[in-house]
């Protein structure tokens, strides 16, 4: 029979050296294993969506690009195809395949982040530090084609902002050639090495079913097996792209981990396949400043899975109501599940295996 | 060599640093990890990331205060042992940047602890985090020097 006194209560985070985040867990402990664990959120809430009322709709893509450094271009991807599925316009070919170019830039480039987290967490500091070199040849490319480094703000309502040209993405296609020797080398240590197997195979797993159930998305639940994934839906240029989504089927960390590996070299071929199929004209077109009323919902497949933006409007320059939700809180559930039941030293890294993203979660 | 020139050297030529993200968009807060990958590589003037605030010299805080973590903020800088330095990495962590008119920010960190270098930009470059760094281990030299006169006038 277990007593009161045999559990003790451990604090973890805000403030934890694998965080990069504030995210509070307070985690009941029997011995090493944990029994229960309850969250604790608010530390990065800033009220973003209530912004809506005092920015006008283009100034708001600004403020979007901001709930999150790591998935920005997505955040105002999907909120511009919302607003221009609102107001009713058709953006340029070219335009769609641009968004398509950065998205998957993105997608890359965060990965890769994630993988050095998780090699971090586990204690593999050599291999944080190689993932990072190979992400830092990403936020070259995002500096050359974007003009800044993590923030890139591309997405306007009506199209994107800059233009890649002929030179600049063959330069771009070069660049990325060395990004994939680099993720060669990072799959075979991945698929080899004993440390990264002993941490992550059979840690936090989840069933098809439970995954399902618990409404996880992105790379979570495709680890699990079920092939569902946004981009599948066919907006912006994905419809014209062949690519099929990245499954898994042993549910847990490993198996995470792996899709998210062939997610990269997927990504890389979209780049490729937008860069060769982009048409030429125009990259924007001009849209009127008042809005007419309605409302839409748009869904984006992010790194960390699907974001579902869904704007109301009753007319003129403000929208009435912005509500986002990100792909961290639905995964927040199969996260609590697989906590009970797994070794202290093990939290950082079933933390880490559903990529959170807590600025997304609590804008 | 004795001890306390040791122990003097090596404190102001290797100052530790701790990062707390306040209310961040996360984008300062991975140019702060980047300056610590092989191309920027932070460790090559002495600075090492810590995650104890009580073994931390320097504090980098980046993204804006709210009214939840301003407490831990706070209780955080409280830890840390004196002489202390903080760096407000980004505009939020400066003004409140693009998030001042949200309803649950109070501005920049300043409204809560005392900063002693800003680094703007929207994110902060990892060249001008690490120029920031490095002036606020200029200012923790001053600081030392400045504690050690102290202990001098009252003995």
């Amino acid at each position: 029979m277990i007593r009161m006194s045999d559990k003790s209560t451990i604090p973890f985070g805000p403030q934890h050296p694998v965080l990069p985040e504030p995210i509070h867990l307070k985690l009941v402990v029997e011995d090493e294993k944990v029994v229960e664990a309850y969250p604790s959120f608010g530390f990065v809430h800033r009220g973003l969506e209530m912004l809506v009322q005092k920015k006008d709709f283009n100034q708001m893509v600004y403020v979007v690009d901001h709930i999150c450094g790591i998935c920005s271009a997505m955040h105002g991807q999907a909120y511009c195809q919302a607003v221009e599925e609102l107001i009713g316009i058709d953006v340029p070919e070219r335009a769609k395949y641009l968004r398509v170019v950065w998205a998957e830039l993105h997608r890359i480039h965060s990965h890769l982040l994630w993988f050095g987290l998780l090699a971090d967490a586990f204690g593999f500091e050599n291999l944080f530090m190689l993932s990072w070199r190979i992400r830092e040849k990403i936020m070259d490319i995002l500096e050359a084609t974007a003009g800044n480094r993590v923030i890139i703000s591309v997405n306007i309502v009506g199209g994107v902002r800059r233009d890649i040209d002929t030179e600049q993405a063959k330069w771009l296609l070069d660049e990325l050639k060395e990004v994939e020797e680099g993720l060669k080398e990072l799959e075979k240590i991945v698929k080899n090495n004993y440390t990264i197997k002993q941490r992550t195979v059979g840690i936090g797993v989840l069933s098809k079913d439970d995954a399902y159930m618990f409404g996880a998305v992105g790379p979570t639940l495709r680890g699990s097996g079920v092939p569902i994934d946004m981009r599948t839906t066919g907006y912006a240029a994905y419809g014209n792209l062949d690519f099929e989504p990245v499954v898994e089927t042993d549910g847990d960390t490993y198996a995470r981990t792996i899709v998210r590996v062939r997610e990269m070299f997927q990504s890389i071929d979209l780049v490729k396949q937008a860069i060769n199929k982009m048409p030429e004209g125009e990259i924007n077109v001009k849209v009127k400043p008042n809005l007419p009323a309605g409302e839409v919902i748009t869904r984006v497949e992010q790194p960390r899975g699907e974001v579902f933006y869904y704007i109301k409007s009753s007319g003129g320059k403000n929208l009435d109501r912005l509500r986002i939700r990100t792909p961290t809180f639905a995964n927040l559930a199969s996260l609590l599940h697989m906590l009970p039941g797994s070794t202290l030293a093990d939290v950082p890294v079933l933390v880490l295996t559903i990529d959170p993203c807590i600025s997304c979660t609590e804008r | 060599m004795g001890l306390k020139e040791f122990v003097e050297k090596s404190f102001k030529k290797s100052p530790w640093v701790l990062h707390y993200n306040c209310s961040s968009c996360n984008g300062c807060d991975i140019e702060i990890l980047a300056c610590m990958t092989p191309l920027y590589d932070m460790e090559r003037f002495g600075m090492v990331n810590v995650g104890n605030p009580k073994h931390a010299d320097i504090l980098v805080v980046t993204g804006t205060v709210n009214h939840k973590n301003k407490e831990v903020l706070k209780n955080i800088y409280d830890q840390m042992p004196e002489p202390k330095v903080v760096v407000a990495v980004g505009v939020c962590a400066a003004t409140g940047g693009i998030f001042r008119e949200a309803y649950n920010v109070l501005g920049g960190i300043d409204k809560v602890i005392p900063v002693d270098v800003y680094v703007p930009g929207c994110p902060a470059k990892p060249e001008a985090i690490i120029d920031g760094l490095y002036k606020a281990a200029e200012i923790l030299k001053e600081k030392y020097e400045k504690m050690g006169k102290a202990e001098e006038v009252l003995k």
